[in-house]
């Protein structure tokens, strides 16, 4: 939440009184996490049951209608299970790094916006917690402080498996997250901004009243695929696995974890799948923008709804991406991140830069 | 007053996070502590309305560059320190002569910069100002540090190549 003091912040709702502000603001944290960790929560029932299906099972099905209450039992297991600290740890690093991992992963979506400005009572607010002209760059800068907490939950665990967990951990995250950033600044080119809102707010519209201004239709369709495959690789998913390989590491970097402590790793995991999917749809998929119709209340709804449909749709690959690729080798991993992705990324920002210079 | 505030928290974080960074006798603790004082800097640029600064600050340097830090010393399997006795010449003469110089360097800064003091927020922060500056002003500076960083580049590959062979080392087996 430091990230919410600058001054554009301050510009921006000086109209607020100080009071009104922070309510506003406690408001909308609380609303953001509650509906951050039930998304967080449901993703893992999602994934259960799409894998299971895809691979000719049911998932889950016996805690309430279609297992629907599955992540609730799960998560009163998790608390209810011995929380064991092995002997040989480094225990202050051991205990911080679940927490670190699970704080970058939930404070990303301080700056992500969900919706356009509404009016509440008199008081018109952003669907955002805080509109800083930075939030691109924020988002980055925090999630790449998020590999901390798997390099030091490996280090700390003082296992070799843990350790070569975290070692591809590291590795991996810093690679792709050159080709990450190249396959963003083709947007930011086209946009002219950092700030999330005046990306999305760039993407409305159509052409001939039949194809949407999306980034992705505008020439941004290999920065979109350069950036799904580096986000995979970033939320350390399959096919970019290799940190938590369970056929030759145990589980990776968790190990030596159990209890809460594994379920916090598990919770940032998929919280920054949900970021990954947030800022996919800002960035290429035009963000809330969508046919609006119906009542006024329905109008103000559906932009809410367009936004969670493109969330879910991209979480849907990345399950079903799951249920179909095998794993890579690490050389393979390492070998397409550096002589492909990269390679790329730079010839899309370059032909990118070039046609914005050329139109303008 | 808020700004005074903050600066005042952040600088202290800071300061001890620099200080701990020294005492600390195990390499892994003294890396987080460089990582928070990278961080405190980033809030003392975001307030003086450095937006792209900071957010370049975390990421550059909190979030890669200490990342290989961390990644060598996880790597090397690097153990604490062992503390040697202290020589007293450095215990006498070393920390008076750290405050007097640091005292110094502060009253130079502070009477003799011919520098004003610049209200938060004045200066050019975002991102766009940044962009013209190095392209237009300091296009030359900017291209020889980008040379510069190749060349470093360079030196490290000829360093890490094998110095028998020319070409990149055959795999074995």
């Amino acid at each position: 939440m430091v990230a919410g003091g600058t001054p554009a912040l301050h510009r921006k709702t000086a109209l607020l009184s100080v009071g009104t502000f922070v309510l506003i603001s406690i408001i909308k944290i609380v609303i953001a996490l509650i509906v951050l960790l039930t998304a967080v929560a449901y993703t893992v029932w999602l994934e259960r049951k799409v894998v299971g299906h895809i691979q000719n099972r049911w998932g889950p099905t016996r805690v309430g209608p279609f297992g629907l209450l599955q992540p609730l039992a799960d998560g009163v297991k998790f608390i209810f299970k011995e929380d064991l600290t092995p002997p040989h740890v480094y225990k202050p690093l051991y205990i911080a790094a679940p927490m670190i991992s699970l704080i970058f992963a939930l404070t990303s979506i301080a700056v992500i916006p969900v919706g356009n400005w509404v009016t509440v009572g008199g008081i018109h607010t952003p669907l955002q917690i805080t509109d800083v002209n930075m939030g691109l760059l924020i988002v980055l800068g925090i999630t790449s402080m998020g590999v901390y907490g798997v390099a030091l939950a490996g280090w700390s665990s003082n296992s070799k498996y843990s350790l070569l967990g975290s070692l591809r951990a590291s590795a991996q995250m810093v690679s792709y997250e050159v080709s990450l950033g190249l396959s963003l600044i083709g947007v930011l080119i086209m946009a002219g901004s950092f700030s999330l809102r005046d990306i999305v707010d760039a993407q409305g519209g159509a052409y001939w009243h039949v194809i949407p201004r999306w980034n992705i239709f505008q020439g941004q369709i290999f920065g979109f695929f350069i950036y799904l495959t580096a986000a995979f690789a970033e939320t350390n998913r399959i096919p970019f696995d290799l940190p938590e390989a369970e056929t030759e590491l145990v589980a990776g970097y968790h190990t030596e974890y159990s209890s809460m402590k594994f379920a916090m790793f598990f919770m940032a995991e998929y919280a920054n799948m949900i970021t990954v999917a947030c800022l996919a749809s800002l960035l290429f998929l035009g963000g809330w923008h969508g046919p609006l119709f119906g009542p006024a209340w329905l109008q103000a709804i559906l932009p809410l709804f367009w936004f969670a449909l493109r969330i879910f749709g991209f979480l849907f690959v990345y399950i079903w991406v799951r249920g179909t690729l095998p794993r890579f080798r690490y050389d393979q991993l390492m070998a397409f991140g550096w002589k492909f992705l990269l390679p790329l990324a730079i010839a899309n920002l370059m032909i990118t830069g070039l046609i914005v210079a050329w139109k303008s | 007053m808020l700004h005074l505030t903050i600066f005042l928290i952040f600088g202290a974080i800071c300061v001890a996070g620099a200080v701990n960074l020294l005492v600390q006798r195990h390499p892994i603790n003294s890396a987080l502590s460089l990582i928070v004082v990278m961080a405190s800097l980033a809030v003392e640029y975001l307030l003086l309305g450095a937006e792209f600064v900071a957010a370049v600050q975390v990421i550059i340097y909190a979030g890669a560059i200490m990342v290989l830090f961390v990644f060598v010393i996880m790597l090397l399997n690097a153990g604490e320190e062992e503390r040697t006795k202290g020589s007293r010449v450095a215990m006498i003469f070393g920390i008076p002569g750290m405050l007097v110089g640091s005292g110094l360097v502060a009253w130079v800064l502070l009477e003799h910069s011919g520098t004003h003091s610049v209200a938060a927020g004045a200066l050019p922060g975002p991102p766009k100002t940044i962009a013209w500056l190095l392209f237009h002003e300091f296009l030359l500076p900017f291209e020889v540090t980008s040379v510069l960083v190749l060349i470093a580049i360079m030196g490290a590959v000829v360093l890490a190549g094998h110095p028998d062979s020319g070409g990149p080392a055959k795999k074995e087996g």
